[in-house]
């Protein structure tokens, strides 16, 4: 277990209070869709709550782009930040950890201990660095399919995720029909649409086109390309807000300078988004890897639920077994309401068990990570018939 | 429960698939699946009905009736239900058309304004009828298309629809012969049961 005992600090009596990262490794090969295998890797991952005796109460945490298996909690009190869905997973909250036992992982590839582009490759003793084999997302599902056989787990309460995460999710309900009970997908779509990948593409651009990058060698070059990494977030950030989301949070507010006329001032003019999304860029670039955010958009690229159903949705979701709850946000213009909607027209269409919300939100696509009070109480009331099925009595 | 959601219960088959159109809070689904092994899905448009249906275990999807039906298919459902919702349509017509496409049997519930009270209401006040009922005043209603019993059936008519089964439901909240006898004058609540 990784779970600490519970945090001593009562300000949040929802948080899942301090947790410990813990790191398994894999020996066996693991096939990957590009048709090469990893020989071995490394996953790290945390859990909140306890597993029930039966085994019944297992949640998978699917992560998106930047994510990592950091969910929820902190790492020690004076912790900054919290885990990136802190706002969702804890003790009575949606994903309730007194009732749920909730694996969140680093997927493979990924850049925060799992391994990847970073890590060793065992043929060269050097970093992987662009040789890492490219992923597709089932290469996730496998991998958490291992992860699931190591806790003895045979059935997913549900599985979870937002975005890139919700893709992983339908991929379980496609692949592993009978591993899980329900798919909750948020802020998702069964596929990037044109803009989308136009976007991501100019995201690699940035950190390709970086004098740093050095083909993706970088490590061996003992350099980093910071500075196109951190315009890939910029660009990235961008289209995680929304337009009145931007609007409320910086306006035209200036960080510096004085852009009256003859006010005589020679500080140059700085707006407050300019420096939030400088900030978020730098934070972004020294704490992410060049070579994971290439593979990851490129995962995102590449997925198409339905390509080996006849490009058919309903099709592929005939494959399902689990009931699905979809939900998107109103201002997310990265995975629009109506990509939700077809996930659940299709599901229907399929015969399947679906719910389906929009919640009225200006934060963008980011709003899937905010806990907008009728988010809060959507997830709740569906999570509800989870805990019932558990037999826990409301 | 509502009586006319107890009266159409019988037209609806075992483990048949329904579609309920403005499914409130869910209880009409969530008795059906108890008591028939339904499997149905309500849209709904109300964020507080939405959250209820879903804490009672009923699917239901966000959907605005007045863009139609276009998201389903022809055919997939066994029944499409709507109930006391006809008359919040912008196009109340093109709606019936389109629940005729989607399910193989509809069932339409609406308060009938042919009842004597509201033809009292206004023939005597020369007012918009306010009831118990319908506490709305003309400009403030979400009911913006009412319709008799009478014009109902003008309404399948022109369309060639089949009244399968037809019912009204009288001022005491019960079925009662007399209202039955003489529906647009004494039901308050009408029901049809209708197919291509």
């Amino acid at each position: 277990m990784t779970q600490a005992p519970p945090s001593t600090n009562t300000a949040d009596q929802n948080s899942v209070g301090i947790v410990a990262p813990q790191k398994l490794h894999f020996d066996q090969p693991l096939q990957l869709a590009c048709g090469r295998a990893l020989p071995a890797h490394d996953i790290v991952y945390e859990t909140y709550g306890e597993l029930n005796a039966d085994k019944s109460n297992g949640i998978l945490i699917c992560h998106a782009l930047s994510g990592h298996h950091h969910a929820a909690g902190k790492h020690s009190e004076d912790d900054r930040k919290t885990g990136w869905w802190d706002s969702c997973i804890g003790p009575g909250k949606p994903i309730d950890t007194k009732v749920f036992f909730v694996l969140s992982i680093n997927n493979i590839g990924g850049c925060h201990g799992s391994t990847g582009p970073t890590s060793t490759n065992p043929d060269t003793g050097k970093p992987w660095g662009p040789d890492f084999p490219p992923l597709r997302c089932r290469d996730w599902v496998e991998s958490q399919h291992l992860m699931m056989q190591h806790f003895g787990i045979s059935q997913w309460a549900a599985v979870i995720g937002g975005s890139l995460g919700g893709m992983q999710a339908m991929r379980w309900a496609l692949e592993y029909p009978d591993a899980l009970r329900h798919c909750i997908v948020i802020a998702s779509a069964m596929k990037l649409s044109a803009q989308n990948i136009a976007f991501n593409e100019i995201a690699r651009r940035a950190i390709t086109s970086d004098p740093n990058f050095h083909e993706g060698r970088y490590l061996e070059h003992g350099t980093l390309p910071k500075q196109g990494l951190a315009l890939a977030r910029m660009v990235g950030h961008i289209t995680y807000l929304s337009e009145d989301g931007m609007k409320q949070k910086f306006g035209r507010e200036l960080k510096t300078g004085n852009l009256s006329l003859g006010s005589g001032s020679d500080t140059a003019v700085e707006f407050e988004v300019e420096s939030y999304l400088r900030y978020q860029g730098e934070a972004f670039s020294g704490s992410f890897d060049a070579n994971t955010y290439l593979l990851m958009t490129k995962a995102l690229d590449y997925y198409d639920l339905a390509r080996e159903y006849n490009d058919d949705p309903v099709e592929a979701f005939k494959h399902a077994k689990c009931a699905f709850m979809v939900a998107s946000f109103t201002t997310d213009w990265r995975f629009a309401p109506a990509r939700s909607r077809e996930i659940v027209d299709a599901l229907v269409a399929a015969n399947k068990s679906v719910s389906y919300t929009e919640i009225e939100a200006d934060h963008g696509h980011d709003a899937f990570l905010i806990p907008i009070p009728r988010y809060m109480d959507v997830f709740h009331a569906y999570m509800k018939r989870l805990k019932q099925e558990l037999g826990h009595a409301f | 429960m509502r009586f006319d959601l107890t009266l159409i219960q019988p037209w609806i088959n075992a483990n048949s698939r329904v579609l309920d159109l403005g499914c409130g809070d869910g209880m009409l689904l969530e008795t059906l699946s108890k008591e028939k092994n339904v499997s149905g899905v309500g849209l709904e448009i109300d964020p507080d009905n939405i959250t209820r249906a879903l804490a009672r275990g009923v699917n239901v999807i966000e959907h605005d009736l007045n863009v139609g039906l276009g998201n389903f298919r022809d055919d997939s459902f066994d029944m499409v239900v709507m109930t006391l919702a006809l008359q919040t349509l912008r196009y109340p017509h093109l709606v019936i058309d389109e629940m005729l496409r989607v399910g193989r049997e509809c069932i339409v519930t609406f308060p009938n304004f042919g009842h004597w009270r509201s033809r009292w209401y206004l023939g005597h006040r020369g007012k918009m009828p306010v009831s118990k009922f319908l506490p709305y005043t003309w400009y403030d209603t979400p009911n913006i298309h009412f319709c008799t019993v009478k014009d109902f059936e003008a309404l399948c008519d022109e369309k060639n629809i089949r009244i399968l089964n037809s019912s009204v439901i009288g001022a005491d909240n019960s079925q009662s012969p007399l209202a039955n006898r003489f529906p647009n004058l004494l039901g308050v609540t009408a029901v049809y049961h209708i197919s291509k």
